[in-house]
């Protein structure tokens, strides 16, 4: 075990998205800094959120950010470790474009102890005109991880 | 149950595909049921954060458009906002989610849901909801 592991979200995003909730809504890596992590949430018609309507869920948007916000904060502390969503708060200022991809960009703002801070927005295509803003806690929860993260240790 | 149960009408698409089902009526508001399988996992052998979002928004819908149907009101729904409160690790077996109408006004709903899975009175999670309702044109 090294004791300065290097939590890279491009390695780890494939891996923690290629299965479960995170695989069945097919979230893919797009990009990160050195608190914050954007993933990408294809266009699906089997997600929306009205019958006859071309507007996304807001559902899907909520796991986004939440599964963005994690990535931020494993990049934050540079390191895979469990975590738990404590508190989500997601505001939605305009429907997506029918079509368009949704991006998703977290930024882990404060680690303490035992919590982590984020907030973030959803865009889907110009981060200047978000379709989400959001803001977040979440708990560290200790314990080891089986999952075997790339350089999660 | 006591009381006639609402019309729900037709679960979302993004409802439908995650595999979220009616389960009962309790009270007139509809009890919102999801299986647990690999498309509502986050870590192993627990629900996804967002998956449990996921049930407690479409709950929420479901109760409004259950109380709208009584009041024979008809309007295209617009989510505003949600806040979701985690309450408990959600782990791997069914969970169910019941909304409750705290505010029914002219254009907008308050709501507030909760998310069990074998004890209603043991939440796993809930949430605050607030829905925006556009008269339907035609």
């Amino acid at each position: 075990m090294s004791d300065t592991p290097r939590f890279d979200p491009k390695a780890a995003t494939p891996f923690l998205t290629s299965r479960g909730h995170s695989g069945w809504l097919g979230l893919k890596y797009s990009s990160h800094g050195e608190d914050w992590v954007e993933l990408e949430l294809p266009w699906r018609t089997d997600l929306l959120g009205e019958e006859g309507q071309h507007v996304l869920a807001s559902g899907p948007i909520l796991s986004l950010m939440d599964m963005a916000s994690g990535l931020a904060i494993w990049k934050a502390m540079d390191r895979f470790e469990p975590i738990a969503t404590l508190d989500l708060r997601v505001d939605y200022v305009r429907p997506a474009r029918e079509g368009a991809a949704v991006f998703g960009r977290s930024q882990c703002y404060r680690v303490t102890r035992s919590a982590a801070f984020v907030r973030g927005l959803a865009h889907d295509g110009d981060a200047d005109d978000p379709v989400a803003h959001i803001q977040a806690v979440f708990m560290k929860i200790g314990g080891k991880d089986a999952r075997g993260v790339p350089n999660g240790q | 149950m006591a009381n006639e149960p609402g019309d729900l009408g037709v679960l979302t698409p993004y409802a439908r595909s995650l595999g979220i089902e009616l389960a009962h009526w309790d009270e007139g508001m509809p009890v919102m049921r999801v299986a647990f399988d690999e498309a509502v996992e986050g870590r192993p052998e627990h629900y996804h954060g967002g998956a449990t979002g996921g049930l407690l928004e479409t709950a929420g819908y479901a109760a409004l458009r259950a109380e709208l149907a009584r009041s024979g009101r008809e309007a295209m729904l617009k989510p505003i906002n949600i806040t979701v409160q985690y309450l408990s690790a959600g782990k791997s077996r069914e969970s169910f989610a019941r909304g409750r109408i705290t505010k029914l006004g002219r254009r907008s709903a308050n709501i507030t849901v909760e998310a069990w899975q074998d004890d209603p009175s043991r939440p796993i999670a809930t949430a605050v909801m607030n829905v925006l309702m556009a008269d339907s044109e035609g």
